[in-house]
């Protein structure tokens, strides 16, 4: 594996493979433990450095690198340097002087973190990076589809909604096309980014043609804080044609699940009965979320590191 | 922890255990389980360290039960996430943890490992079976013991007391991982 993980493409078949299996034997292993701990980042130093906000990456990292024993520093962009105008490069060496191992950086400019990787020597991953990616979110996804189908390779998985604005999206093209799934992308033509074609992926437009065949439809956040020019007519149209309510869930071939990366929307993007329905597998994402980042931490820093 | 090399034994060295050998060690080391844990057999556990110590602690239950008509458990559990040296090497893939349903708290623990050599692996076994749960007992059974030890380690069952120079390697082949059984010495 190489020594970051800043966008989905940074790992291949193998690599992505070993990060799921990884992750599902450190789950096996904590299962029904009492000390959810585990020795092995001891006296490592993982920094989260969020210039964007954030609850459940934030907290699944930072949990995610307790539970390795790892020491975690907080950073956020508020009430910090930043305000009085350190840019990103003083504050990463400001970081590595003090002694980091690693780097998990969110911020709202695309690319960020693989400028931070040149600055710093040692280990940077991406957890979001403007509307570029967010890897370790479409590790998470493949991890549950793996762990409710059984398997990726030829799963077809529907992903619906705000693919222009969002990394999820993004990264989940890339990491589920890796691993040998079929990934279509319905969403609203203003949503779509331009050189969408030359992605691994179907388009489509209409939702109710391709739901009787999905095994996963993972549905997108409408991201309205992006929203500076009217990308649809108004929210109860957007809802009307690309939500997913009750009837389209009945739709759905029967063992086929619905994913949302949160936060969710309940009424625009999705309806509260398919949230809160069996098929939802989203508070299973958040639970493997911490699973699959303490295989990438371990995977990253378990080993010898590059300055030793 | 087995001493691998790289290359595939080939042309083998006469082993010093044949797979018939190798049976009768097991034997031998079910029988005198069976003696020592006395009325405690039912209650034992038998954990594997991987790779091979899983399919050891496997062949030993089923010898047990052959034996003694008792059942016992069957765990294994990874060291590779409590190893002490991790830093001087890549990576490593991890291993299965699985442990009976009814947990190893107040029961006889029995370590099951091919080698034992430095004894590191055995005292990354204890921390991990510390966060596991309490055993009433911890004992450590190996196919071969072949010394220098670098903690204050010793086995209780041990199947062949090998004594070897450093630069030595012994190389443990079970049928499970390898195709075959066999325990060789190398230079």
């Amino acid at each position: 594996m190489k020594r970051h993980l800043l966008e989905a493409a940074d790992l291949d078949r193998d690599d992505a493979t070993l990060v799921l299996d990884t992750a599902a034997q450190i789950e096996s292993a904590l299962a029904g433990r009492e000390v959810k701990k585990l020795p092995t980042l001891r006296g490592r130093t993982v920094v989260n450095l969020f210039y964007e906000d954030s609850t459940r990456t934030r907290i699944s990292f930072e949990l995610a690198a307790k539970r390795l024993s790892a020491d975690v520093i907080n950073f956020s962009a508020k009430g910090s340097s930043v305000s009085k105008g350190e840019s990103l490069k003083d504050t990463a060496l400001t970081l590595e002087a003090m002694g980091s191992d690693a780097i998990v950086v969110r911020h709202g400019a695309s690319g960020a973190p693989h400028r931070l990787a040149q600055w710093v020597q040692g280990s940077v991953v991406n957890a979001g990076d403007g509307t570029h990616e967010h890897p370790t979110q479409a590790l998470l996804d493949a991890y549950t589809i793996r762990q409710r189908l059984g398997r990726l390779d030829g799963i077809r998985v529907v992903v619906v909604g705000d693919v222009l604005h969002s990394r999820v999206a993004r990264s989940n093209v890339w990491l589920l096309a890796t691993l040998g799934a079929e990934v279509t992308l319905v969403a609203p033509p203003t949503l779509l980014p331009v050189g969408v074609g030359s992605w691994p992926v179907q388009v489509g437009y209409d939702l109710d043609a391709v739901l009787p065949k999905a095994d996963v439809v993972m549905m997108l956040r409408v991201q309205a804080e992006r929203m500076n020019a009217s990308f649809f007519p108004s929210a109860r149209e957007y809802s009307r044609r690309y939500g997913l309510d009750g009837r389209r869930m009945g739709a759905l071939p029967d063992d086929a699940i619905v994913m949302h990366p949160g936060p969710m929307n309940r009424g625009m993007e999705i309806a509260a009965v398919v949230a809160d329905s069996a098929r939802s597998t989203i508070v299973d994402q958040v639970g493997n979320g911490v699973s699959v980042r303490m295989a990438v931490l371990y995977l990253l820093l378990g080993g010898a590191s590059a300055s030793e | 922890m087995t001493e691998s090399s790289a290359l595939p034994v080939e042309p083998s060295p006469a082993p010093l255990l044949s797979a018939e050998d190798l049976a009768r060690v097991v034997d031998r080391i079910a029988h005198q389980l069976i003696e020592k844990a006395g009325p405690d057999l039912a209650g034992l556990v038998l954990v594997g360290i991987p790779t091979r110590g899983a399919p050891l602690a496997r062949r030993l239950a089923a010898r047990i039960e052959a034996f003694s008509g008792v059942q016992v458990d069957v765990g294994t559990v990874d060291i590779t996430l409590y190893r002490d040296d991790l830093r001087l090497r890549g990576v490593r893939a991890l291993e299965d943890t699985r442990l009976p349903e009814t947990g190893i708290d107040g029961r006889l623990v029995v370590l099951v490992d091919d080698v034992l050599f430095s004894g590191r692996s055995v005292r990354a076994a204890l921390d991990a079976l510390r966060d596991l749960g309490r055993p009433r007992a911890v004992q450590l059974a190996v196919l071969v013991d072949r010394g220098h030890r670098e903690l204050p380690i010793r086995a209780d069952y041990v199947g062949k007391n090998v004594p070897t120079s450093r630069s030595q390697s012994v190389k443990v082949r079970l049928a499970e991982v390898d195709g075959a059984d066999s325990v060789t010495v190398t230079q």
